[in-house]
């Protein structure tokens, strides 16, 4: 079966991919959960403990300053990655669902007035929904959903009907962890701004998976982890127009945020170490610059074109299986598939397949709201990245045929 | 005399021990979560679930005199027959021996796994309620 990369030489690049569970081999189909990482990210990271690791931007010691310079590389990296015009604009965080907090709470109540409206998707992760509820409850806002349909497409009909001008912000995910949907962001963030409200693009799930131009979407805010894009735990970015982090009041006090302290007030530093309180984390921001050569190195159009393949081979095998339903088949999606079987509750096929060496994941996703659209309790989703194969999904499917007969 | 909580474990693992490989046990498994006697429905209130399960299970539990007898249910069928093993070796005791009980089965039938304390499985929430009924049991006497 061909492959579109080097699939060979690709997945010994993969350590964690070469070993056994229960008695077969790995075969890793929970990507959208977190990508596997490559071992230069490893070395990176084994690299900067072991030679340069220091506190950053404070000393001026040789180890403070490798230690600065290999942080801020990746903070120019990222720039790069997704198309920033400058790397100030670029603010660590330890996670996507850091980086929702913290426009909610520095632009969200600065912003948001009793009776302004925050519109999120019904597609949304529980960290893009609880904390806008946090802070529509305190400032006064209103949350209105965009609907989704019954393949699993955004109603931009409804959302057109839904902005009006007490719409301060849109919070969309760019694809759905779930089911994996491609929203039209493009035209959701020009509509928006038509009238006037800022957007906010989720890109956790689609930053491995699709090109990101911040710049050509005319994002307002983007956010994503790193742990999604083949990078260490702990590291998310928050990209944002400058106008807006300029005009935000700072997230968390203390060190690195401050240009000077006294006890009669303090001045703020400027961008992005405004965002940036206390020593952050470093050895993962600079393993992260590691995982972001990877992916460039490989060429990402190549990495997506083989996931698609993946996609489209497991869709048609899994379409085979009697009984068996695709939760979201929407035009546009990422290599995830959520299935559900008639008569079959997905837990004990997420155990029974974990038994086969299979990980998948089962349940609802942190997107409760879309599973009770859709009436389900939860859902079975495999989901892919570029080092998966379709010999892999072969046995996958072998293992859940099985499964199926023994639960049966 | 009814059997102790320990032989009827030393059963279980007894009749686990003519499995040879892992998938003929979870299919005794999934046979015994089949057989599991139904719930009444009007037991499977909100009160009853067990929070922490991925799956929703009830619990339930009554005395009987002397002994504690237990009722319960679930979405998932692996699910049932981990919780019919738990009736067959807690029910029909003693408050007393219920709390006092050690499980060392589920670890030497081999389904230590479902103990692990990840948020998609139940079987110690399970346990722990057992335990909780057993134990409120005790002080109304």
């Amino acid at each position: 079966m061909g492959s579109l990369v080097d699939i060979k030489n690709v997945r010994a690049d993969f350590p964690v991919l070469d070993q056994q569970v229960n008695g077969s081999q790995l075969i890793y189909f929970d990507n959208a959960a977190t990508t596997q990482k490559p071992k230069s990210v490893m070395d990176a990271l084994a690299h900067y403990y072991q030679f340069d690791n220091a506190n950053i931007h404070r000393g001026l010691h040789t180890l403070a300053e490798r230690a600065t310079t290999a942080y801020e590389l990746t903070r120019a990296k990222v720039r790069d990655f997704i198309h920033a015009p400058s790397s100030d604009q670029i603010i660590f965080t330890s996670g996507t669902t850091a980086g929702i907090n913290l426009v909610a709470q520095t632009f969200g109540r600065s912003t948001f007035k009793a009776g302004d409206k925050i519109l999120i998707s019904n597609l949304e992760h529980h960290s893009n929904i609880v904390p806008w509820q946090m802070i529509a409850k305190e400032t006064g806002a209103i949350i209105e959903v965009i609907p989704v349909d019954d393949i699993g497409v955004l109603d931009l009909v409804a959302f057109e009907k839904q902005l009006d001008d007490k719409v301060k912000l849109v919070a969309v995910n760019h694809v759905s962890n779930a089911i994996g949907t491609i929203n039209p962001i493009a035209t959701i963030i020009s509509l928006a701004h038509a009238k006037g409200a800022k957007v906010l693009i989720d890109g956790a799930q689609s930053v491995a998976h699709i090109e990101i131009d911040v710049q050509a979407l005319d994002m307002d805010f983007f956010v994503f982890s790193a742990h999604k894009l083949f990078g260490p735990t702990g590291v998310g970015i928050l990209y944002g127009k400058r106008e807006l982090l300029d005009q935000m009041p700072p997230y968390q006090g203390g060190g690195e945020m401050i240009k000077e302290v006294s006890f009669s007030g303090t001045t703020y530093n400027e961008l992005p170490y405004k965002f940036e309180a206390g020593t952050p984390n470093i050895a993962d921001v600079i393993a992260f610059g590691a995982a972001i050569d990877y992916v460039k190195s490989h060429g990402a159009e190549e990495l997506m074109k083989q996931e698609q393949a993946l996609l489209a081979y497991a869709s048609d095998k899994l379409t085979a299986i009697p009984g068996l339903r695709i939760v979201g088949t929407a035009p546009e999606k990422i290599a995830v598939i959520s299935f559900v079987v008639e008569g079959i509750h997905p837990q004990d096929l997420g155990v029974l397949l974990d038994k086969f060496g299979v990980a998948i994941r089962t349940g609802h996703h942190c997107a409760q709201p879309l599973m009770q659209r859709y009436g389900l309790v939860g859902t079975c989703r495999v989901s892919f990245a570029f080092y998966n194969t379709l010999e892999e999904i072969d046995r996958f499917i072998v293992a859940l045929e099985r499964s199926l007969r023994m639960l049966g | 005399m009814a059997q102790s909580i320990n032989e009827i474990q030393d059963e279980l693992i007894a009749e686990f021990d003519l499995f040879e490989d892992w998938a003929d046990k979870y299919e005794y498994l999934i046979d015994l979560g089949k057989k599991l006697p139904a719930m009444s429905e009007t037991l499977k209130t909100e009160e009853n679930v067990i929070k922490g399960c991925q799956s929703r299970v009830w619990l339930h539990a009554e005395r009987e005199g002397e002994v504690v007898n237990f009722h319960a249910d679930s979405e998932a069928v692996i699910v049932k027959g981990l919780i019919s093993m738990l009736i067959r070796v807690l029910s029909a005791h003693s408050a007393a021996e219920i709390l006092a009980a050690d499980l060392y089965f589920i670890d030497r039938i081999g389904m230590s796994q479902h103990l692990a304390q990840t948020r998609s499985n139940g079987l110690l929430a399970m346990v722990k309620q057992m335990k909780n009924y057993a134990l409120a049991f005790s002080a109304q006497q």
